[in-house]
């Protein structure tokens, strides 16, 4: 046997790449990036043995491999099936596939409680990215919903079973970055749930990880729930000396205040280097850290909406982009705005505000 | 009178007990084996044509083939004894009348793949039978048919056993070998197959009661010989628990050459249908495979008699055919109704699905749900096409066969049995009341009991 890794040629979805041999075909899909890639709701490349358990990241295997050429006959988890050598997949060209995910895309949100608007994963959250890419604008689930109580893993993690889609992550970044794990999965079927048995609380160092894993919103970091929404929020990579992880994250501010950290993730949305909860949990002032500049997001649509990087001057001045005309209602809104003072701080004031509340602030100035 | 190879004993009195067994002839086939080469073992099974019993239908010498065989890597043989199947009990009737025909096959197949522990996965509520195995295996170890040096070929082997807690999904074989390595039961993703990375990531056998015990009479009377029973590749006997609207239901041992309609009908089987009901539909292997309307039953879509082996059943596909599955045939007489029995079905596998994989896990409780609804007389004509699509979405989506065993109940259902399901959305207080009968499934062959 060589030493080197023997590479093999996959076609996906009609582009041809070298991949070596053992990369599981979503890897090499990842690698050839874009359209072709499956989204994956469960397969996480940093766990072991993760992967297999959603469905979303189907595909069809049109070419088994050059010594084998039969097509398989099922569709098959890319996160968990090794490419061959000569192996053809067919990803977005296949209609059954895209059949069979939009069927788990529904599934999965079957009985998701859809309640993004005061989720704090909303904006973050990879089911909402696959609902918006694949789902249907109406449910054809008219029963009730399953629902689970919210439960408190201790101080800083929350954990809101309904909105899980058990992917099994947390269960393994607890096997594998702690000591023990306190948490399972509990009952079988549609109504086995996330749990620690007897309520206990995740305590180790590193259990914060299993907030970033989370794909939605049933993980949720306590130290920021219902702070923000996250896209009004600024992620700057950020470190600091720690002496039980690397300290590398990525911030997340309004203003100075540094409203939550995170492990930084690269495109797929995955942690790059996971983070102590010191790190986490413990240093949200901006002086905590070295800031090196602001984090590139490219995965979810909400937050890379509203970016402000690479953020360009327009070269034309304002009388130039209105081409002459002169529209009557260009003013500057907070010059004339009685209601808008910002001298008033609304909390303060005995009863609701009104106009003269702020009259009465103009005239002490 | 069809050749009777496993349960030929059974009524013999005691032989549940070594002396008796082994007065009868037992363990005979220990000794012949234990001469033998491993390989030329799997090759006798190889030649015989066993098919799994446990419900695939795979063919066992090419399963034992492949198992890897790594130096310095030990190799277990796991017998599937959770059977969970609802209308299945063969197994259970196995063991409890004849240990020592497990215990024997068990420890050929052991010598045969080199097995030096031999585990018995037998499914919880059966725990009666737990203590009837372990009987036997401490009889067999104190005659020195087990443990050290069995008959002095060098051959160390240890059964045990163990008990599943109540899951039907430890029955398929990488959920029984998690449960077995005492975690939880999930199924694992293929590949690797257990014949690789097995117990304890170890190369692993798994097969069912009924195809470790075949494997005496082969070596008893050669592969060849057994090839000869039976027809096509449809080899050697089969047991069959027969259950539902039938005069005699018990586990029977048929050698696949008999017909659907004798088994039904004929004294020595079941017997015909009680109370003079016709037949209106059938689960030929258990309650996963697909229903059949009595008309389908007996004859293929092509007109010819349908026979109880593994092609015959299996003629048409799906779409006109079923599945030999793990035997358990269950019938339905005419005051049957389908919809309810589809909604029995469906919330059995609700309630057993692992719930690992999405499209079980959520698909397997909305089609109950909905079930429940057309049963209630609440339905919409829109249901049933959602049922459709619904099953569609998860067959062949899951990672184990569960995804496919609730699915295609439900599609057999509404692909024979449409009109009875439009029926109950039309008639939505008829039917909380009433049957909807035979209708178009009526007897044309003129067959009663």
């Amino acid at each position: 046997m060589s030493e080197e890794v023997k590479t093999v040629k996959v076609t996906i979805d009609n582009i041809t790449i070298d991949v070596p041999q053992g990369t599981s075909i979503l890897n090499a899909a990842r690698m050839i990036g874009g359209d072709v890639t499956p989204p994956a709701m469960c397969y996480y490349s940093k766990l072991k043995g993760s992967g297999g358990k959603c469905r979303t990241c189907l595909v069809e295997v049109s070419k088994g491999s050059e010594a084998d050429p039969r097509p398989m006959p099922k569709l098959v988890a890319s996160c968990r099936t090794g490419v061959m050598d000569g192996m053809e997949v067919k990803n977005i060209t296949s209609p059954r596939v895209t059949d069979a995910r939009n069927g788990v895309v529904e599934f999965l949100l079957l009985n998701h409680p859809l309640d993004c608007p005061v989720c704090d994963q909303a904006g973050e959250c990879h089911l909402q990215d696959l609902g918006y890419m694949h789902g249907k604008e109406a449910t054809r689930y008219e029963f009730k919903r399953r629902t689970f109580d919210k439960h408190e893993l201790g101080p800083y993690i929350q954990l809101h079973m309904t909105r899980c889609i058990l992917c099994y992550r947390c269960v393994y970044v607890a096997d594998q970055l702690t000591d023990s794990r306190v948490h399972g999965v509990l009952s079988r079927g549609d109504h086995s749930e996330i749990a620690t048995y007897i309520e206990k609380s995740l305590d180790n160092n590193f259990i914060g990880n299993v907030i970033d894993v989370c794909p939605v919103g049933a993980l949720t970091d306590k130290t920021f729930r219902f702070k923000n929404r996250v896209w009004f929020t600024k992620p700057q990579n950020a470190h600091r000396d720690c002496s039980c992880c690397s300290g590398k994250v990525t911030i997340w501010q309004r203003g100075e205040e540094v409203l939550r950290v995170t492990a930084r993730k690269d495109q797929w949305g995955e942690v790059e280097e996971w983070i102590c909860n010191e790190c986490r949990f413990e240093k949200k002032s901006a002086s905590d850290w070295v800031i090196e500049g602001p984090t590139h997001v490219s995965r979810h649509s909400v937050i890379s909406q509203g970016h402000y990087e690479n953020m360009k001057k327009p070269k034309e001045i304002f009388s130039a982009v209105h081409d002459g005309r002169s529209p009557k209602l260009l003013m500057d809104i907070h010059s004339v705005s009685e209601v808008n003072d910002p001298s008033v701080d609304l909390s303060k004031i005995n009863g609701s505000a009104s106009s003269d509340t702020f009259k009465l602030s103009r005239k002490k100035q | 009178m069809a050749k009777k190879l496993l349960l030929e004993k059974a009524h013999i009195e005691g032989i549940r007990h070594f002396d008796v067994y082994r007065k009868e002839g037992g363990y005979a086939a220990v000794e012949t084996a234990l001469k033998m080469d491993p390989a030329a073992i799997v090759e006798e099974v190889k030649k015989s044509g066993l098919r799994g019993r446990g419900g695939a239908g795979f063919a066992t010498g090419l399963k034992w083939s492949f198992l890897a065989k790594p130096e310095g890597v030990p190799r277990y043989l796991v017998c599937n004894a959770d059977e969970s199947e609802p209308g299945t009990f063969k197994d259970r009737y196995l063991m409890e009348f004849l240990p020592h025909l497990l215990i024997e096959g068990l420890i050929i197949s052991s010598f045969a793949l080199g097995s030096n522990r031999t585990y018995i996965y037998i499914r919880g509520e059966y725990a009666w039978i737990v203590g009837i195995l372990e009987q036997a295996i401490a009889e067999a170890k104190l005659h020195g048919f087990l443990g050290k040096n069995i008959l002095g070929s060098g051959f160390d082997c240890e059964i045990y056993v163990q008990r599943g807690a109540g899951a039907y999904i430890c029955g398929e074989e990488t959920a029984l070998i998690e449960s077995l390595e005492g975690k939880r039961g999930n199924p694992r993703i293929k590949p690797p197959f257990p014949a690789i990375k097995g117990l304890w990531d170890c190369p692993t056998v798994v097969n069912n009661v009924e195809t470790l015990a075949a494997v005496v009479p082969i070596i008893n009377m050669g592969g060849e010989e057994y090839a000869k029973i039976g027809v096509g590749r449809s080899t050697g006997t089969k047991l069959l628990s027969a259950c539902g609207n039938i005069n005699k239901p018990g586990v029977y041992e048929i050698d696949m050459t008999i017909s659907v309609e004798e088994f039904i009908y004929s004294d020595e089987y079941c017997g015909g249908i009680p109370n003079g009901k016709k037949l209106k539909a059938c689960i030929p292997g258990g309650s996963s495979v697909p229903i059949l309307p009595a008309n389908l039953l007996l004859k293929t879509a092509k007109g010819e008699t349908r026979y109880m082996n593994y092609e015959s059943l299996s003629d048409g596909g799906f779409a006109t055919g079923s599945m030999m599955g793990s035997g358990g045939f269950i019938v339905l007489d005419e005051d049957q109704c389908i919809v309810k029995h589809t909604y029995t079905l469906a919330r059995f596998y609700r309630h057993e699905s692992c719930g690992q994989c999405s499209p079980c896990r959520e698909g397997t409780g909305w089609m109950e749900k909905i079930l429940q609804k057309i049963d209630t007389g609440k339905g919409t004509i829109a249901d049933i096409d959602l049922l459709w699509d619904i099953q569609r979405k998860i067959e062949g989506n899951t990672i184990c066969p569960l995804g496919d065993a609730a699915a295609w109940p439900v599609a057999a259902a509404i692909r024979h049995f449409r009109d009875e399901f439009e029926w109950h959305v039309n008639n939505p207080t008829k039917c909380l009341t009433q049957n909807y009968g035979l209708a178009k499934y009526a007897d044309a062959l003129g067959l009663s009991a």
